[in-house]
């Protein structure tokens, strides 16, 4: 593939060029760390960042988002009718995007859009997307990407690929979307210069793992009465923080928000680790305890979506849980614990 | 404060051993810096994980709530006084409790840490008052009360209130501390200053709930903004939903907070929301002469009242 060289001074330009066709979407800092938002014309995302603090999942996946639109006033003829709400599905470019968050969107897609199930909003906010992913050249601590079926150059899901080396970005177009950015962005200069350097360099800077090899053939029901689940749930306070910064966690729930006679159907992300999450109606709950909750996070995504799928772990070793847990609940040890998990089942049936 | 590690050790070691407690509540070594995590341990023989320095921000107490067993906790100041809230809430007995009392030397405020450095902070150090920070590329010795949470540099009970032994001298509490220097400033401010500071200080918020949820005071089987029938608060990310939250809560906590600062210390994106429990405690302390957790024999004012009250209303 051909590798394209931006230098760094027509950066700026290209960016100017896009916004004519695109919505630009980048990292921008604020206060003491990095999120994305729309860059108002002009501004440059800021790429002096190791990973933003939330992912990039918001800007397909709001946290809150208007579906419906309504009226209960009966006096009028579409009363308790839902309307569509109008939104904006132009095109969109986002800069800045890591590998991680930009391979967390292949992962949720299995859930958003699938034979039987196609979810409109989703659908079309990630269609409308061209993601310009930024490699990792110096990865936290806490990153785990590379055991997690990702990597800090890895090109999964996303449109471009950019190296920063120094003066000039080198850039992949990786997709037809992509492509087109580039040349949009007069960015069309061919290098001969070769990222896998420094793409073996970055992977090297990982210095942290998880094993995952074992867990497709423990038995679900083992795992799931394993021992270590009440030490391990012990400390959670069971709030929302490990489901809100994962770029992999896809649960919302729904609800119709009414202020006098109109009113809107909302989606709002849910988390598992609510105890509301699961709460029927006869008042019964069938996780009633942190522990059911904590364990039910990461069988999800270290053992049902592998079953399901067959498409590894539903994490992608952003390590942003890992950082952001409140009393440092570390999906890279609970990982090891199952997968090393033995049960002692087959020697008994022996 | 190293040393209490040893004695809180030697301490949950015994009382497992004699039966005194069929659990001890302590912290053990995270997998960050700056980070511990809270555990139990239930064997004599498991009581070299418990480990004691500046990070064990958390507020312990909050574990106990309705737990069955005799307990032993690690406290300091602040847990200790959240215990007392929560023996007066009837959250738990005196009886089941056997406090491992902890004088406080103040917890390191790993927001402010981090936001200090420019690159990943490695390593996180402590010795003889000093904090040794390690990057990638740096090393920088800091002062303490450089990196203090903010409610420790504040804190006046710095010993706990209540303990059934202790695992250090007491230290000496600070005195002439303005604890409320934040509120004045923001009391000082016009409706509309204040609006427009509110709006800056929650627009952060995800609704995570880690503050409430590390809150010892937040133990209601629903909370208001869980409710559905009837709906109290929308649960989108609107601002005047997200402010109802935080201030609802705020009253809630009136007369029982303790200005712990587990809720900032939790809070992922670093909300200051301690400001809103402050005015309540300085309220309470203005017009009632009211601190919260000092004593078992006493219930907080918001939750009591007094014939000679001086309010016409009240009699």
């Amino acid at each position: 593939m051909k590798v394209i060289k931006i230098d760094k001074k027509d950066w700026p330009g290209g960016l100017e060029k896009l916004s004519g066709n695109y919505r630009l979407f980048g990292p921008v800092k604020d206060k003491d760390s990095h999120d994305f938002r729309e860059l108002p014309k002009g501004k440059l995302p800021d790429f002096d960042f190791q990973n933003t603090r939330l992912p990039a999942k918001s800007l397909v996946y709001p946290q809150s988002e208007a579906m419906f639109e309504y009226t209960l006033d009966e006096s009028q003829p579409d009363h308790h009718v839902m309307k569509a709400v109008k939104k904006d599905y132009s095109p969109r470019a986002v800069f800045g995007i890591r590998p991680c968050d930009a391979k967390a969107f292949v992962l949720v897609r299995k859930n958003f859009d699938t034979p039987e199930y196609k979810d409109p909003y989703w659908i079309q906010a990630y269609e409308a997307s061209t993601f310009v992913g930024l490699a990792c050249d110096d990865p936290h601590g806490t990153c785990f990407c590379t055991s997690a079926g990702c990597g800090p150059f890895h090109e999964e899901g996303l449109d471009v690929l950019l190296a920063d080396a120094g003066d000039h970005f080198l850039a992949k177009g990786l997709t037809e979307k992509g492509q087109n950015l580039l040349k949009a962005a007069g960015w069309t200069a061919e290098t001969e210069a070769d990222i896998e350097a420094m793409k073996k360099a970055a992977e090297g800077k990982i210095s942290s793992s998880v094993s995952t090899d074992k867990l497709e053939a423990k038995e679900t029901t083992a795992l799931y009465d394993a021992p270590f689940w009440e030490e391990q749930a012990f400390a959670c306070l069971n709030c929302g923080t490990c489901t809100y910064s994962c770029p992999t966690c896809w649960c919302f729930d729904i609800q119709d928000e009414n202020h006098k006679k109109s009113g809107i159907r909302m989606r709002n992300w849910d988390s598992c680790m609510f105890p509301l999450f699961t709460l029927h109606g006869t008042g019964h709950n069938p996780r009633g305890t942190k522990m059911h909750r904590l364990r039910q996070r990461f069988m999800h995504k270290l053992k049902y979506y592998v079953d399901k799928y067959g498409a590894g772990i539903q994490c992608v070793g952003c390590g942003r849980c890992v950082r952001l847990c409140p009393v440092n609940i570390d999906i890279r040890k609970i990982c090891e614990l199952m997968n090393d998990y033995d049960s002692g089942a087959d020697t008994c049936a022996a | 404060m190293s040393g209490y590690t040893d004695k809180i050790r030697e301490i949950s070691e015994r009382l497992l051993k004699e039966g005194t407690a069929e659990m001890v509540i302590g912290f053990k070594n995270g997998t960050m810096p700056m980070m511990n995590e809270p555990c139990f341990i239930r064997k004599p023989e498991d009581a070299g994980k418990l480990v004691w320095d500046s990070n064990c921000g958390i507020n312990l107490s909050n574990y106990l709530t309705d737990r069955k067993e005799k307990i032993a906790i690690v406290a300091k100041g602040c847990d200790s006084r959240n215990i007392v809230t929560h023996i007066v809430e009837n959250k738990i007995t005196r009886e089941q409790l056997h406090i491992i009392g902890v004088p406080c030397h103040g917890m390191i405020d790993r927001h402010k840490t981090a936001s200090m450095f420019d690159t990943e902070i490695l390593s996180v150090t402590e010795q003889d008052g000093k904090i040794l920070v390690k990057t990638k590329d740096s090393e920088k010795t800091l002062e303490k009360a450089d990196v203090l949470q903010k409610n420790c540099a504040v804190c006046t009970h710095r010993n706990p209130v209540i303990h059934d032994e202790l695992a250090g001298n007491p230290v000496e509490e600070q005195r002439d501390v303005d604890r409320y220097a934040d509120v004045r400033g923001i009391e000082a401010m016009s409706p509309q200053e204040k609006l427009n500071y509110f709006d800056g200080l929650f627009a952060d918020c995800i609704r995570c709930y880690a503050c409430r949820n590390a809150c010892p005071l937040c133990y209601c089987p629903t909370c208001f903004v869980d409710e559905s029938r009837p709906q109290w608060v929308g649960k989108s990310t609107d601002a005047t939903d997200v402010k109802t939250f935080h201030f609802l809560r705020a009253y809630h906590c009136a007369g029982r907070c303790t200005d712990c600062g587990a809720c900032e210390r939790a809070c992922p994106v670093g909300i200051n929301m301690r400001v809103l429990t402050k005015k309540l405690e300085k309220d309470c302390l203005d017009n009632f002469g009211w601190e919260a957790g000092l004593t078992p024999d006493q219930r907080p004012p918001l939750d009591t009242f007094k014939t000679d009250d001086p309010e016409e209303f009240i009699k």
